[in-house]
């Protein structure tokens, strides 16, 4: 489903991605790991389309399409999502408008008719419950006022909302107490299925407990320097990075 | 000053002013003959603003004056029931009166009627108690020549009254027809006055029928809320390529009194001049000057406003907005003057512009004068694009970037349309402001 080879990027000149490979097969859940600055969110950003980002070599194969190619809407209506590792506020957009707008562009992109008023709030309505976002914010503005959990379980909602084929989760865990990251969690393990697939970037491996992984990957200074399965995130929370670097440092010296 | 005209138009005007006067002959009681006459001498003494004028520094009127030999109309050629009909408010429940260059058209009008309640042509209330006492009282109308010029001029318009306790069920939607066969400068002359307890809501709106004769209209509108009455004054300002507009609003506040006054601009008219004043004679006083100024091409639009700040205790709060689209241009003043007597004065001030057009451009200057020393007064201003944040927000949810701007600029004026009382009116705003941002 997402092919990435050898992608490198950099913002104002500074090299961030340094050739990143990674496959992502429908169905599967990968989570990346890596310390503080190694690129992670980096990578979130770069595949949404976000354009302080320059890709300078490299390519991203999305479902057969060239997604370095595409706007960061049409990306979105080709399926990718990305939850906001802090979401935006938008005071005097309703939840529910925006969220009314996104679904009708995404829908015309595919050559669907707008949902009528009726099927969008049946759809609101089930949603909400699968993802347990509360029906008093959505009348709200965007985000604003939410606290910070409030933010990344309507993330989860409008992951839920949008049914993208690939969503990545941009440190939704950070800042999030233990019962919101149950929610959110839970909200995540519920949207699962054999059709999506979800990239799960994170610092800490407590969130892989609530969502198991099918693949570890560890980012460090641009490039993935290992791939595992969930016992290497355990491996990691008990041991830390440095024996990685060591170990590529090694290597690199050979 | 007059020695900078050079204008035909101005040239016309003073050679025969009292004979224009003579003709302007309703209403004409003493009273209304010798303040038309007081207002001609202001007017000739002050001639017409031009750049130099302190007040118009970034509103070029001249230019608009200048391209046309005006007539001056004072007459309504009859125009079709379909012409008002543009202007009207879908699911709009209200009383409606249509004035075609000022004069009331009554087979096109719903007037409201009940005891306390009169309501007609300014002509036909020269001698109506509270014309009497109110017309051409507001003391900030002698500053503005073109004020006076109407005042000399002006030969009909609305009145109303509504006398003590009288509230009236529905708003009074008043549409405004400017139509003529040559360029004509229009002066229409309203009165309006909430006696004790009295509360009502207006909507103004204009439609100046598709025509190459180009209709400038400079009316004034006498705002009266006395004790504790309530005014809800709306302006809907969405004119054609051959209409320009100097609207001037004189209000009074008495004690305990509440006025709220929106002025809601959208693209259209080229020059659009707004002087919004409010004098505060009395204390315990509530006013909302709220403004939205949506604006494209090569768009001129000015806010003048004036807080007159006379009496201690009273709160206003002005907040403007203002979305400039293309080459288009906007001007904003915020007078606040602050009286030694006005003690416990809280006076705001907000204006906020998003400039989305690459030459557009917005002046904006607060002018505050306090003389009391126990007040909270505070200005603002602000002028920026989209967070390219919000906008890639929006946009990683699949929402084009058009559609991202149409719902950045609602958002944007969310403050001004969430506090129009009127469902339906705020339903249409919304609406108008989403098709401006789509096309």
């Amino acid at each position: 489903m997402l092919t990435i080879k050898n992608l490198h990027a950099e913002v104002e000149g500074k090299k961030i991605l340094k050739g990143i490979n990674l496959e992502i097969n429908k169905g599967e859940m990968h989570a990346i790991m890596g310390p503080n600055g190694s690129g992670k969110s980096s990578l979130a950003s770069v595949l949404a389309g976000r354009d302080n980002y320059t890709v300078t070599e490299g390519e991203v194969w999305f479902n057969g399409k060239n997604l370095l190619d595409l706007s960061p809407e049409d990306r979105a209506r080709e399926g990718v999502f990305l939850a906001f590792q802090y979401p935006v506020e938008i005071p005097g957009v309703s939840n529910l408008n925006f969220l009314k707008t996104a679904l009708n562009e995404i829908r015309a992109y595919k050559g669907l008719p707008a949902l009528e008023a009726r099927e969008f709030l049946k759809l609101t309505k089930e949603k909400q419950q699968l993802v347990d976002f509360h029906s008093n914010l959505m009348n709200r503005s965007l985000n604003e006022g939410f606290s910070g959990g409030e933010k990344k379980r309507n993330e989860i909602f409008q992951l839920a909302m949008l049914d993208p084929q690939l969503a990545i989760l941009d440190e939704t865990d950070s800042g999030l107490d233990i019962d919101a990251l149950r929610i959110v969690s839970s909200g995540v393990n519920k949207l699962r299925d054999a059709e999506k697939s979800f990239v799960v970037i994170t610092h800490y491996q407590r969130l892989l407990e609530y969502i198991i992984p099918d693949f570890v990957h560890v980012l460090y200074n641009g490039r993935i320097i290992k791939t595992g399965t969930k016992e290497l995130a355990l491996e990691l929370e008990e041991r830390g990075y440095d024996w990685l670097k060591e170990e590529l440092h090694l290597k690199e010296s050979v | 000053m007059t020695s900078d005209m050079i204008l035909p138009f101005y040239q016309a005007l003073t050679a025969d002013v009292t004979a224009l006067a003579a003709q302007a002959t309703v209403p004409s009681t003493d009273a209304v003959q010798s303040i038309r006459r007081k207002a001609l001498e202001r007017f000739t003494a002050m001639g017409l603003p031009t750049l130099k004028t302190e007040a118009w520094r970034y509103s070029n009127i001249q230019r608009y004056l200048k391209e046309f030999p005006y007539e001056l109309l004072n007459d309504a050629a009859p125009v079709a029931p379909t012409v008002a009909q543009q202007a009207a408010i879908p699911e709009l429940d209200c009383y409606r009166v249509v004035l075609v260059n000022g004069r009331l058209q009554a087979d096109q009008s719903t007037l409201p009627e009940g005891k306390g309640i009169t309501i007609g042509a300014m002509s036909a209330y020269a001698d109506a108690p509270g014309f009497v006492t109110y017309f051409n009282q507001q003391h900030h109308l002698e500053t503005e020549s073109l004020a006076q010029l109407n005042t000399a001029l002006f030969a009909d318009g609305l009145y109303i009254e509504l006398a003590a306790n009288t509230v009236l069920d529905k708003p009074v939607h008043v549409i405004h027809v400017y139509s003529c066969t040559a360029h004509s400068f229009i002066q229409p002359r309203h009165l309006w006055v909430l006696n004790r307890n009295a509360a009502a809501t207006i909507i103004e709106s204009s439609v100046h029928p598709e025509t190459t004769a180009v209709a400038f209209a400079n009316s004034v509108v006498e705002t009266i809320v006395q004790e504790n009455a309530e005014l809800w004054h709306y302006c809907v300002q969405q004119g054609e390529d051959s209409f320009r507009e100097v609207s001037t609003t004189a209000a009074q506040q008495f004690k305990d009194s509440r006025y709220h006054h929106f002025s809601v601009t959208l693209p259209g008219t080229p020059f659009t001049r707004n002087n919004t004043s409010v004098a505060l004679n009395g204390s315990h006083t509530e006013t909302n000057l709220n403004g939205l100024y949506i604006t494209n091409k090569h768009q001129h639009v000015d806010n003048h406003t004036f807080m007159d700040h006379i009496m201690p205790d009273c709160n206003s709060n002005e907040l403007y907005k203002g979305v400039l689209l293309d080459d288009s241009n906007g001007v904003f003043t915020g007078k606040i003057l602050v009286h030694q007597e006005a003690q416990k004065t809280n006076a705001f001030q907000q204006n906020n512009n998003l400039l989305l057009g690459s030459k557009a451009d917005i002046n904006s200057q607060p002018q505050l004068e306090i003389y009391a020393d126990d007040v909270k007064c505070s200005h603002g201003f602000t002028a920026g694009q989209f967070s390219e944040e919000s906008m890639f927000y929006l946009r990683s949810r699949g929402i084009g970037e058009e559609a991202a701007k149409a719902l950045m600029v609602n958002a944007f004026s969310h403050d001004i349309t969430d506090a129009i009382h009127v469902p339906a009116l705020q339903h249409f705003l919304q609406e108008q402001i989403a098709e401006i941002m789509n096309n």
